[in-house]
């Protein structure tokens, strides 16, 4: 197992952790913290071909993981202000009660 | 080719295109229509002179014709003409002239009729007609204009058409000049079939030049008769209808409907002589020869018409010696004198049958103009037994009358003594009987008497009118009860006195001594000899004829002019002594009622027969079909309404099941949905990596 | 180097999964605030120095702080359990984690089975903040621009999303 694989290990598995997350807790604002999570696993992955990778100096890895961050932080800002809003509207957080969008 | 004869369609042109002027010109401009066609018919006359003119001076020229293509069918053409020969030159002189005297007559006749500009329509577009039948080159051309002889004549007889009596005459002869025509087309098409061309002369390609007569005489048909001679019979049937040959001579006393200028026109001078003018234009058809006869044989054709046309003669006069109407006595005559041009024709040739009818043209046309003068004299009344002693009040008229009269019956020196008197010359001639002879001679008698009948009740004794109401026999619009009878205006009067002097003079033109007509028309010179008289029989045959005419005249006078005719109502003399040959000839052998009897009646019948099938048969094909189409449309309703509709509104209705079934996977929670993602992710991952796998 | 490495995974991963496991949601944010400690210091031991302190700043400095406040706000001072006190059903459960363990084996897989060829670890690439500054601005002048304004609607929504709407009410 080379260095990689086992960043890129850590990286699947803190993806997965965050997809259990969103997944299975009820809180809305943690789902959306699993979401960050997966991003985050995403933003390891990069950072670790990067550094393994065959053209370090491109700083790709680099530029992509400062844009995913910014984006992250963005939708998270936004995701909580709606998140707020439902709260103001229906007076809980709990996703499982937000179905009337059914067929 | 000389200027008059490549124009000499202008002839019968411009009386054709003034009556279509007149055909759309108000009925309020009179004076417009009647010159219209008084002056295309002065023209027409000087054209005719010019055509004359170049004739006489070279006549011995071969016939000048005009041909032009017309009509292709696959690789053959139908071809039109004019000819330009003596016969045509004589004929169209002598229609312009009459036509153009009748004209000018008409403007003082039809003057008290709202319906003036149409008769002058229908009177130039008659001339147009008469002229192009006379004038044409092409045997279908000729038909094409006899047809509108005859539609234009319909026209004129039933001018008064809401007179129920005019109405039925003008049927009536339609009718029966088309049973004629029918025999016409039918030689026509067996010419054409037999020698693929319908031009006169063209060149020694027509059909009466010599290659062509020869291939007819060859043709030997049924019974042994040539194809020519079954030709010219089959024309001949058109030409019996048109010339009111017996059987097909019943539409000419009705014909009388008409008004009386139509009757001089068309029924003396014109028109009836087309029939004639027919028969003396195929004449090389009629009397083409078998070779191995001798020549100048007469053919079965020519021996044909001459006994149909001696029965005609005689029969016509018969009728006319009982007849009370002034302008039947004038038809009866009629007839009888075309029987007369006929008989010329079969036994003397063209030139003696000609003769006849250029001064029967000029005499009839006076005798009808007079009779016209004198019923609009009398305010309408044509019942001679209501007039009398005219003589009187219209000298004029009575003086053109006699000339006309004396003309008709053959007296010595007037134009109808030296025509009649030629054939009954050549009929004493005929080498096949002499019966027609003697008819003709009979006949010629009764000519003289009946014509002397009408003369004394009309114009000698005293004026019968006075207690008869006039009936609306001419619808005149004269309200003259009581009047006495009044000479007609110079307009009227004036054509009268010049076809007097015709009547008079124009014999003269055909003396034995100075045959300058016959010569003329047989293309050659004639000389002034009194030679001529010494033919043989010929100054026999005139004083026999002179004895004849001045034996009826006398007998005529002496029934009916020595004792004046007292009363309207005092019967005949000759109807009280012979009570039932009277009224036999009065009612014309009772040939209109044999023909009602028979043929009409199993016409009427196959009308009802063909009514019945056409309601019931084709009407109930038709409704047949209709409940059949009727039935389509309600199936195809049917199967709009329960399978298209009902197919459709499934199939809608499928739709909103599926998106309603469909609609369920969506049960509103995200983490479902996200569930969903992350399965399809994996097994996306799978499928990639077993695929780069292999 | 590899020990190292292995503490700060586990602490990222005990971290990361205390976050998404506990009950309270105050603590599960405490928890995540360590996990993305760690994962900074892992970004840190990969030489993406600008990155690690980037996250500290954003994630830790930003996001938790946010997902607090919105803690705060939505429980209303009330430090309950979870809002709902019926657990999520046995089914659910199973369901969520089998797919979440599902795609862990497979992206474990897809790892383990592509080997990279070299085994010679390339050197530790140097990078400054100055080269990413000129990066930023020549190559990737216009992803940045792009960020710019996707930040500016960010605010102006977050802002507009998250208003009291007090004026209505009366």
């Amino acid at each position: 197992m080379s260095q990689l694989n086992a960043y890129l290990l850590v990286s699947a598995l803190l993806f997965s952790i965050g997809l259990a997350g969103a997944l299975l807790r009820r809180n809305a604002i943690l789902v959306l913290i699993g979401i960050e999570l997966m991003l985050n696993a995403a933003n390891l992955n990069f950072i670790a071909f990067w550094r393994y990778g065959p053209n370090p100096a491109a700083l790709t890895g680099i530029m992509f993981t400062i844009f995913s961050i910014t984006v992250a932080a963005a939708e998270a800002a936004v995701g909580l202000g709606i998140i707020l809003a439902v709260y103001r509207h229906t007076k809980s957080t709990d996703i499982s009660q937000m179905n009337t969008l059914k067929g | 080719m000389a200027w008059i004869v490549q124009n000499l369609w202008l002839v019968p042109a411009l009386p054709i295109l003034a009556g279509g002027v007149i055909a759309v010109t108000k009925q309020r401009h009179r004076a417009v229509a009647a010159s219209l066609a008084i002056g295309s018919m002065a023209i027409s006359f000087l054209l005719a002179l010019c055509a004359f003119a170049h004739v006489l001076l070279h006549g011995t020229e071969a016939k000048e014709v005009f041909n032009f293509p017309w009509l292709q069918f696959g690789t053959e053409w139908l071809k039109l003409g004019w000819i330009l020969d003596p016969l045509t030159a004589v004929m169209i002189v002598m229609v312009t002239f009459v036509g153009l005297l009748i004209f000018i007559f008409s403007v003082g006749y039809m003057s008290d009729d709202k319906n003036f500009t149409r008769f002058f329509c229908f009177l130039a577009l008659f001339a147009g007609a008469m002229l192009g039948v006379v004038i044409a080159n092409s045997l279908l051309l000729l038909f094409m204009c006899w047809e509108l002889v005859g539609l234009t004549s319909y026209l004129l007889i039933g001018f008064w058409f809401d007179k129920p009596s005019a109405a039925a005459a003008a049927k009536k002869a339609f009718i029966v000049t088309r049973i004629g025509d029918l025999g016409f087309f039918l030689g026509i098409a067996w010419l054409y079939f037999e020698t693929h061309t319908l031009l006169f002369y063209d060149g020694g390609a027509g059909c009466l030049e010599h290659s062509a007569l020869t291939t007819l005489v060859t043709h030997a048909t049924i019974y042994g008769l040539t194809a020519s001679t079954g030709i010219g019979l089959l024309i001949f049937c058109g030409a019996a209808g048109k010339s009111g040959q017996v059987p097909l001579h019943v539409w000419l006393p009705d014909a009388m409907e008409g008004p009386t200028p139509v009757s001089a026109l068309i029924h003396a001078a014109t028109m009836v002589a087309a029939g004639v003018f027919l028969i003396a234009r195929i004449y090389p058809l009629m009397s083409a020869n078998i070779a191995s006869l001798p020549p100048l044989t007469p053919t079965v054709a020519l021996q044909v018409v001459t006994w149909i046309g001696a029965i005609t003669a005689l029969f016509g006069a018969l009728v006319a010696v009982a007849q009370y109407d002034i302008k039947r006595i004038l038809a009866y005559s009629t007839v009888s004198q075309l029987g007369y041009m006929m008989m010329g024709l079969g036994v003397g040739g063209p030139s003696v049958g000609m003769f006849h009818l250029i001064t029967h043209a000029f005499f009839k046309a006076l005798l009808f103009l007079g009779a016209g003068s004198v019923i609009h004299g009398c305010s309408g009344e044509q019942d001679i037994r209501h007039m009398g002693g005219i003589r009187k009040f219209m000298p004029i008229t009575f003086a053109a009358y006699t000339c006309g009269m004396l003309a008709l019956c053959g007296f010595p020196l007037f134009a109808g003594f030296w025509s009649k008197d030629e054939i009954l010359h050549s009929a004493f001639a005929w080498s096949i009987s002499s019966i027609p002879f003697y008819m003709g001679a009979f006949g010629a008698l009764l000519t003289a008497f009946y014509m002397t009948r009408q003369m004394c009740y009309v114009f000698i004794g005293t004026y019968r009118g006075h207690a008869h109401a006039s009936h609306d026999q001419e619808a005149h619009s004269h309200h003259a009860h009581g009047h006495d009878p009044h000479e007609s205006p110079l307009v009227m009067t004036a054509p009268l006195a010049i076809l007097a002097v015709f009547a008079v003079l124009l014999g003269f033109l055909g003396t034995p001594a100075w045959p300058w007509f016959q010569s003329f028309l047989e293309g050659e010179h004639a000389t002034f000899s009194f030679a001529g008289f010494a033919a043989a029989n010929t100054v026999q045959l005139m004083l026999a004829s002179s004895l004849i005419v001045f034996l009826g005249l006398f007998v005529g006078w002496s029934i009916y002019g020595r004792k004046p005719i007292e009363s309207a109502t005092a019967p005949d003399a000759l109807a009280v002594a012979q009570p039932f040959a009277m009224s036999t000839l009065a009612h014309a052998f009772y040939i209109d009622a044999l023909y009602g009897a028979t043929i009409l009646r199993l016409n009427a019948w196959f009308a009802i027969l063909s009514d019945v099938a056409d309601r019931f048969v084709w009407g109930g094909f038709v409704k047949a079909f209709s409940f059949f189409i009727l039935g389509l449309a309600w199936l195809d309703n049917f199967f709009d309404k329960y399978v298209v509709n009902a197919g459709f509104d499934a199939g809608c209705d499928t739709v909103s099941l599926s998106g309603r079934s469909l609609s369920l996977l969506q049960r509103g929670r995200v983490q479902g949905y996200l569930r969903t993602i992350g399965v399809a992710l994996i097994v996306i991952v799978i499928l990639l990596l077993w695929g780069a796998k292999a | 180097m590899f020990l190292v490495f292995l503490i700060l995974a586990a602490l990222t991963i005990l971290g990361t999964a205390a976050a998404m496991g506990l009950r309270k949601p105050i603590h599960c944010i405490l928890a995540l605030t360590v996990g993305l400690v760690g994962l900074a210091m892992l970004y840190l031991l990969l030489g993406a120095q600008f990155v690690g302190f980037t996250q500290i700043l954003v994630y830790v400095g930003a996001v938790a702080i946010l997902a607090v406040f919105a803690i705060m706000m939505t429980q209303g001072g009330k430090m309950n359990l979870e809002p709902h006190p019926e657990k999520p059903s046995s089914s659910t459960l199973l369901a969520g984690g089998a797919v979440a363990g599902a795609v862990f084996a497979v992206i474990a897989w897809a790892i383990l089975s592509n080997s990279p060829s070299g085994t010679t670890t390339p050197a530790q690439p140097s990078v400054t903040v100055v080269e990413i500054g000129q990066a930023l601005m020549h190559k990737y002048v216009l992803p940045l621009e792009i960020m710019a304004l996707l930040l500016t609607a960010a605010l102006i929504g977050a802002v507009i999303l998250a208003m009291p709407k007090e004026q209505e009410k009366s």
